[in-house]
């Protein structure tokens, strides 16, 4: 897919700062598909230009986090995660 | 318990204060952020570009320079067929306005006082954000011992290759070890060949000694780099990427 970029916590950072207020990449995430916990910053994020971002667990690939975004209202989509933890 | 303060990012129109040629294909923008609060090595900035029709194209870019820096100062590279990237370097002047939002992220950053040894590992521009802490450890005059491991297609696309043989020769904890891919000086001494193990091997240091690696540039090195540096031994978790993707834009 040309149009779905590979790239890593880090380019979730922007997105996902437009609805959470806190930074992001820090935040530690315990996957509900695997139980692995590790920083937001190291998961795998796939940006689908003009639609949206998911944050998928690099270990099992379940989609952590599904934000999408049209016309000033976003969507997200956290099935994936157990939980994070913050600060 | 760490107090957390609610502050959603929001987009502040910057000003391009001088567009400084680094390579043939890189350009660093000098830019002024009004109320700008300061940045980490390592943090980028998300850049956003209307249309006179309302169209908006968005990229990310890395911050360039030193956190001691008063301003930010970005470094892009031109991607051909790229939305955002051949605006930014060959149209934008000094003087124009940019729609900017950051500095973002804290996975992919480094200070000072966080030590070492640090191993830097860049392909093509993702020298930028790798640069930025480069620059933060001289300029907060840190002797941590680190080591920049950077390949580039050639010679002439090496970005701030002057700065690095200043930076290298003053200091001895600062080495700075290239690898050429495509094509070379008549006498160039150095690596000729993408990353690899080996290499990680001779250039990086000893996982005994715990380094912290940031690794940054197109996906497919990345991935490299970092699989071979667990596989040396290296920590995952202290193994930090930051991944372009294939183009950029």
């Amino acid at each position: 897919m040309d149009n779905e970029l590979r790239l890593d916590g880090n380019a979730a950072a922007g997105p996902l700062r437009e609805v959470f207020s806190f930074e992001v990449t820090t935040a530690q995430y315990s996957c509900e598909g695997c139980g692995r916990t590790d920083q937001l910053g190291a998961a795998m994020v796939y940006e689908v230009r003009g639609l949206g971002t998911i944050v998928r667990c690099p270990s099992c690939n379940n989609a952590l986090i599904r934000l999408t975004h049209n016309r000033e209202r976003y969507l997200v989509d956290l099935r994936g995660t157990r939980y994070l933890t913050i600060g | 318990m760490t107090v957390l303060r609610p502050r959603r990012l929001s987009w502040r129109l910057a000003e391009v204060v001088e567009v400084v040629p680094e390579t043939p294909r890189t350009k660093s923008l000098v830019l002024e952020v009004p109320g700008w609060e300061g940045h980490k090595a390592g943090q980028h900035v998300d850049i956003r570009l209307t249309a006179e029709d309302g169209y908006q194209a968005q990229r990310s870019y890395s911050i360039a320079s030193a956190p001691e820096g008063e301003q930010p100062v970005l470094t892009v590279e031109h991607i051909e067929d790229g939305e955002v990237s051949p605006y930014l370097t060959d149209v934008l002047m000094a003087g124009d306005g940019l729609e900017l939002r950051g500095p973002i992220g804290g996975y992919f950053a480094w200070e000072a006082k966080d030590g070492g040894p640090v191993l830097l590992v860049a392909g093509g521009s993702g020298v930028v954000p790798l640069m930025a802490m480069v620059r933060h450890r001289a300029a907060a005059g840190s002797s941590v011992a680190t080591r920049l491991l950077y390949s580039s297609r050639s010679y002439e696309e090496i970005v701030y290759r002057k700065e690095l043989e200043r930076l290298s020769a003053r200091e001895d904890s600062l080495e700075v070890i290239h690898t050429l891919t495509r094509s070379r000086p008549k006498d160039w001494g150095g690596y000729n060949r993408r990353i690899d193990l080996e290499m990680l091997k001779e250039v990086g240091p000893p996982p005994a000694e715990r380094p912290l690696a940031f690794v940054c540039g197109p996906t497919p090195l990345v991935e490299a780099v970092a699989t071979a540096l667990v596989e040396i031994g290296y920590d995952p978790v202290c193994v930090k990427t930051e991944r372009f993707g294939p183009t950029g834009g």
